[in-house]
């Protein structure tokens, strides 16, 4: 092991042990389905699905729900220098400072924002989960070699990493989500290999060997779904960060220039200019990113509850 | 203790080298190759070539690592591109602002989140809990530099009790020695300057303190609620100890070990991460020159910095598994 981040590593691996544990009471019920009940009676879990599922369905049905082109500059003609016209009829939230109606391009604004969320978190969690699997599985040299790579990039603060990468590859959408999915590589790939590390040991994974069983069927049928609870939680919390990430970037002027594409971080950010008077342009994206990171957290910490067999009842 | 402390120090070798070899690529892979990022977008032909020969980038790739990580080693990271100053003296004027700043930050975080998650956790389930609770959800939902804005709106603009930008009043005529600017006021007892300083830390402090304070509150509430059903607190319960002592050897003792290790992790990204609030306030730390080097293309300057704040994110985590080893015994034999 190596010295630095040994405690980032530990809590990860800590995580990555529980999904190992069997519960005492299973009561004849398969893990999945106690998970799900739990989930439904715990009020947290309940607010943070609600609030997601509310903003899936806005992002998918952007086109219906804006009462506006998100591009058009409906009251360009009433932006005066230092005055931006607020809420007003046609208008519930008033425009931004090109006279674009705020509440369509918040609509619209979600598809992008949580694209690039969910984008980058599937694509971090791929890769992580690949090179999890490599050490988890093969352990020996295969593991030593990865676990290494892995403690090199966890050694690099996340946003510094993002904006290198976001330097290198130039601005666009494609750059931001790469930026963002290289920054939770480490995470997952460490969390599914302790966490397969935990399942490789246990009674049946030896008793699936003694019959036989092809080693990468073993891991693939049999150790890698029973070692996944700490990546979906995981993946859900990532969600969060990846969304509050993206509009970081998009503040430092690293985000996607293609202003055809509404989204939270950029119109946070271009706010900046016009916050004395009109404070609101910054007020309202925020909040949207907010309540999702929130909504995300939320569901996260409870499915993180409801999978860890220490709060089983 | 001192084998502990060996045995870390020679696990950092790869992690150091791994982090050489990844910026090495990195300024390889860079849009125009190292000699249009270190000279600039106006370089010239002849420029790249008297470059590309004085740092020998036409030699096999490993010898150019090996003189790169020569050059890393002597803390010779070039010149920015914009100024022309070398790399290593913009960043030694930039770092102590970054410093002071990370401090502020740190002891707002430290001086309210403990005793809050401490209450939260000794009244648990009351209205304290649910809200430091909700309260620590929201501070990590909320990105950072939104808050800077607000904060910055709020008290600075409108209210106008707080400066919103820079790191001192420029019409201050202060003297600097060691560009730590609350010290340089007291060293040269311009109390007002020091004063002024301080000042200026408040409102970045407060924001770049939010992450860290949520995080804080959190742990010190899970680890408190975690000790207070431990056997050795009823014993020491039991067998009739006052309960501040109870409290106070047992109870806050055990319950601050993790809660080390947190603020010391934070403390190391926040001087590395202090980009977005620096960037709000105009603050004149490493994250603003960072915010610069950005939209400036200064490679130079981008590369050096990230190399010596990622080392520096390094070895603060190497202190921080050293306390916890000094903490507790157990860590060492591992």
């Amino acid at each position: 092991m190596t010295a630095a981040l040994g405690h980032r590593r530990e809590k990860i691996d800590a995580l990555a042990a529980r999904a190992g544990q069997v519960p005492a009471d299973g009561g004849g019920v398969s893990l999945t389905k106690s998970a799900f009940r739990r989930l439904r009676r715990d009020p947290v879990a309940i607010i943070g699905a609600v609030i997601v599922v509310v903003f899936l369905l806005v992002a998918a049905f952007a086109p219906l729900l804006a009462p506006r082109d998100p591009l058009e500059q409906a009251l360009l003609s009433q932006v005066r220098q230092g005055s931006i016209p607020g809420a007003q009829d046609g208008f519930p939230l008033g425009v931004d400072q090109l006279g674009r109606d705020v509440l369509s391009r918040l609509i619209y604004g979600s598809r992008q924002s949580l694209m690039i969320g969910v984008i980058s978190t599937v694509l971090g969690a791929v890769v992580g989960m690949a090179l999890g699997v490599l050490a988890g599985a093969f352990g020996g040299w295969a593991d030593t070699l990865v676990m290494r790579f892995v403690d090199i990039l966890l050694s690099i603060p996340g946003l510094l990493m993002a904006i290198s990468i976001s330097v290198l590859l130039g601005q666009n959408q494609y750059a931001l989500m790469i930026a963002i999915a290289v920054t939770q590589v480490p995470v997952f790939a460490r969390l599914l290999r302790g966490s397969m590390l935990a399942q490789r040991d246990s009674d049946y994974a030896l008793a699936t060997k003694a019959l036989g069983v092809k080693r990468s069927r073993i891991v693939f049928t049999h150790v890698l779904p029973n070692s996944l609870s700490p990546v979906i939680v995981q993946g859900t919390l990532s969600l969060a960060t990846a969304i509050i990430e993206a509009a970081a970037l998009s503040f430092l002027g690293l985000g996607d220039p293609d202003i055809s594409r509404p989204e939270w971080g950029a119109m946070l950010a271009s706010a900046q200019a016009v916050l004395s008077f009109r404070p609101q342009l910054a007020i309202y994206p925020a909040l949207c990113i907010i309540v999702v990171a929130l909504g995300f957290t939320l569901l996260g910490e409870s499915l993180r509850e409801a999978l860890d067999p220490k709060f089983r009842r | 203790m001192l084998r502990f402390i060996v045995r870390r120090l020679l696990q950092l070798i790869p992690i150091l080298l791994g982090l050489s070899v990844l910026l090495f690529a990195w300024l390889r892979a860079l849009p125009g190759g190292p000699a249009q990022a270190a000279l600039g977008e106006r370089a010239t032909p002849e420029d790249i070539a008297r470059y590309n020969d004085a740092f020998g980038l036409d030699q096999p790739i490993i010898v150019q690592y090996l003189k790169f990580l020569g050059r890393a080693l002597r803390l010779d990271f070039g010149t920015s591109s914009r100024t022309g100053r070398a790399v290593t003296t913009e960043f030694l004027e930039r770092f102590p602002g970054t410093v002071e700043l990370t401090v502020f930050a740190m002891i707002v975080a430290i001086g309210i989140g403990i005793p809050v998650g401490y209450l939260a956790a000794r009244r648990h389930g009351s209205w304290i809990d649910s809200t430091s609770v909700i309260g620590s959800l929201l501070g990590v939902a909320i990105p950072v530099f939104f808050l800077a804005y607000m904060l910055r709106l709020v008290f600075a603009v409108d209210l106008g009790w707080l400066p919103g930008s820079g790191r001192q009043d420029v019409r201050m005529d202060a003297t600097h020695v060691t560009n730590f600017y609350v010290l340089d006021g007291l060293l040269t007892r311009e109390w007002d300057a020091a004063w002024d300083a301080l000042v200026h830390l408040v409102l970045p402090g407060i924001a770049l303190g939010t992450i860290p304070l949520a995080i804080i509150v959190r742990i010190t509430r899970a680890s408190v609620l975690d000790v207070v059903n431990e056997d050795y607190v009823r014993t020491a319960n039991a067998k009739g100890l006052a309960n501040a002592t109870v409290r106070r050897r047992h109870i806050i003792r055990n319950a601050l070990l993790p809660v080390s290790t947190t603020i010391g992790l934070q403390t190391g990204l926040l001087l590395s991460g202090a980009v977005l609030t620096e960037t709000v306030f105009a603050f004149g730390g490493v994250g603003s020159a960072l915010r610069e080097a950005i939209s400036n293309r200064d490679y130079s300057i981008l590369q050096g910095f990230i190399l010596i704040l990622a080392v520096m994110y390094v070895l603060v985590n190497l202190l921080v598994d050293i306390s916890y080893g000094l903490l507790d015994p157990r860590v060492r034999v591992r």
